[in-house]
């Protein structure tokens, strides 16, 4: 089922929480929606559901305008941050929920609770089924609200930080399942975090939000590569930023001058991730599609991949990543051209 | 170590020298036959007064009492458990008002309020009936019910509402499927609260039933006036049975995180 969003717009008093977003959700794909707190991504999902009533806008699924129905009425079905678990029911009675509202017959709901339990992969089930909530890890009860909502074949899955109660292990468990569930069920799943390691793991588009608005969207490698701002690119990994001055051929920052043949003039933004940047302690010529940085090394810190720099330039300390240790003093950054970003400040 | 033994223990015989001295005195009343001035215990000790109220007014009193209370408790939680659920999930206006409004009966003293309500009562001809008995009560019983309710509907997570209405429940549905089970504690919490309350009560009874529905509270009150001691004493341990009993059933299921919430409503 594709999803369509038009113009949709929700204020609650003076803060605007959805500023005319719009967007394409692909049939059958896993949208990851990215953003900071208060950013409006879990409104927009909340207005997908029906949660949440939009000042303007339409919400389409396929050819269906669903933007007037209430939640009931939509056919989506979402995996809560909290799970959302009914405590006074059993694990069987919380999956079989959705399937006696539609009034099937008892042995079709026991097969289908099975069938889809057995699809999270939740251990034994005959042992599970007649649990509580309570008496589940917490991953476990993610799987147990991941089958309640997928065992009613809805037209769309919401999953609102679905992980982020879980520990670091079983988060990164968690979360290739819930990309294999996903696929092996060919169902079009919108997906809020606000971890964008998360979000690009998982994604087959990544749109990413701030401020009420849709800031860029694309795929993981796209967004990753290709920022189309400071915002995205600091938002994605650990970024360095520099202050600087653009002008026709060059950036100035501070007393140094780099190459730039871009469009940006004036007061500017230079970005570079600290793994795409290294270290070298002599002078040396700019290999060819190299920028060079001159700093000095203030702080190393080992952190098991990598060691991680911090160099003083300008005013201003960045970080700079690499596998082997660099000793203090005055060294030279080197930033391929490629991997340097200048936005207008 | 053996200072903090002796505290200890003498904090107990305190205690249990406060509760228990004068239901001790209640119990030796309600044996007494005869006991005057100056003997420490009474002269003459006999069932003869159990035997003289148990056959008397006394079970009429409990009777309607009962009766009373039952209806009150149903007719306020038929009225509150809507109210209260609507006050904790929806924006309504005025919420803390509201919710000061049911506390108002309690916030003055009872006898000028009530008097009033009692004259306002034989205007409209329900004085000295049952359901105008009925009524007042409800009007004390009202914020023990809406102020327990709403906290408990409040404690429940949205989420979990959420989720049911999302998997194609219709709002009732999420209201009986959901949220009313996890409510049931606090459900039954405040119908204990209230019909402990609608059986101990007492000024309201008196000015509104009498003189022709008697509890066991305005019994009592008769009787003590009356200076039968023993009687009042029997109506008394009565009273206290269902308290007590009903008391224990509410211990266990008022958890405190219900009580919690009152601060924040």
């Amino acid at each position: 089922m594709e999803v369509r969003v038009e113009g949709l717009v929700k204020r609650y008093g003076r803060v605007t929480a959805l500023d005319g977003v719009s967007l394409g959700f692909a049939s059958g794909g896993l949208t990851a929606i990215l953003g900071p707190s208060g950013c409006g991504k879990t409104t927009l999902l909340r207005s997908l559901a029906g949660f949440v009533a939009v000042d303007g806008g339409r919400i389409l699924f396929g050819p269906e305008e669903v933007t007037a129905l209430p939640p009931q009425a939509r056919g989506t079905a979402m995996v809560f941050q909290h799970y959302a678990l009914w405590p006074h029911m059993t694990v069987f009675d919380n999956v079989a929920y959705g399937l006696r509202l539609r009034k099937l017959p008892d042995a079709d709901v026991r097969r289908r609770v099975e069938r889809v339990l057995d699809l999270v992969e939740i251990g034994r089930i005959t042992g599970v089924m007649q649990r509580r909530p309570a008496e589940l890890s917490g991953g476990q009860q993610q799987r147990v609200a991941l089958a309640r909502a997928l065992v009613v074949e809805p037209r769309v899955l919401l999953l609102d930080e679905p992980l982020s109660n879980l520990d670091a292990k079983v988060r990164q468990r968690l979360r290739a399942e819930v990309r294999r569930l996903q696929k092996a069920v060919g169902i079009t799943a919108i997906y809020v975090t606000h971890d964008q390691e998360e979000a690009l793991a998982i994604a087959d588009t990544v749109v990413l939000m701030n401020a009420g608005r849709v800031v860029q969207s694309g795929s993981p490698q796209e967004i990753y590569s290709r920022p189309e701002s400071a915002f995205t690119a600091e938002f994605l990994g650990v970024s360095n930023q520099l202050a600087g001055i653009a002008e026709a051929g060059g950036v100035r920052i501070g007393a140094q001058r780099l190459p730039y043949a871009g469009a940006v003039r004036g007061r500017a933004t230079l970005i570079f991730r600290a793994t795409d940047a290294s270290l070298a302690t002599d002078e040396e010529e700019a290999a060819p599609g190299h920028t060079l940085l001159r700093g000095v090394l203030e702080e190393r810190l080992f952190l098991g991949s990598v060691y991680r720099h911090y160099v003083r330039v300008e005013g201003e300390t960045i970080m700079v990543d690499g596998t082997e240790p660099v000793e203090g003093g005055p060294v030279t950054v080197r930033v391929p051209v490629a991997k340097l970003q200048v936005y207008a400040a | 170590m053996f200072t903090r033994l002796a505290l200890r223990m003498a904090a107990t015989v305190l205690v249990t020298f406060v509760i228990f001295a004068p239901l001790s005195s209640l119990v030796l009343w309600s044996f007494t036959r005869r006991w005057s001035w100056p003997h420490p215990f009474p002269q003459e000790l006999a069932l003869f007064y159990w035997r003289k109220v148990l056959e008397g007014d006394l079970f009429r009193a409990l009777q309607s009492g009962f009766l009373i209370a039952v209806i009150v408790t149903a007719a306020t939680l038929v009225l509150t458990v809507p109210l209260a659920y609507l006050l904790a999930r929806y924006p309504v206006p005025f919420k803390a008002v509201i919710l000061l409004v049911f506390l108002l009966p309690h916030a003055f003293p009872q006898l000028p309020v009530f008097v009033n309500t009692t004259t306002l009562l034989y205007r409209v001809n329900l004085a000295a009936s049952f359901s105008g008995v009925v009524l007042i009560h409800m009007v004390g019983a009202l914020v023990y019910a809406v102020w327990t309710m709403t906290a408990v509907f409040r404690s429940i997570p949205e989420s979990l509402e959420e989720a049911a209405w999302n998997l194609g429940a219709s709002r009732l549905k999420t209201f009986l499927t959901v949220a009313l089970p996890l409510a049931t504690p606090g459900l039954v919490a405040s119908t204990l609260l209230v019909f402990l309350y609608s059986l101990d009560e007492f000024t309201g009874t008196l000015l509104v039933g009498s003189p022709f529905v008697l509890t066991l509270p305005v019994y009592m009150y008769r009787t003590s006036v009356g200076y039968e001691l023993q009687v009042a004493s029997i109506a008394a341990l009565v009273l206290m049975l269902p308290g007590l009993v009903l008391l224990v059933v509410l211990e266990r299921h008022l958890k405190s995180e219900y009580l919690s919430m009152f601060g924040r409503l």
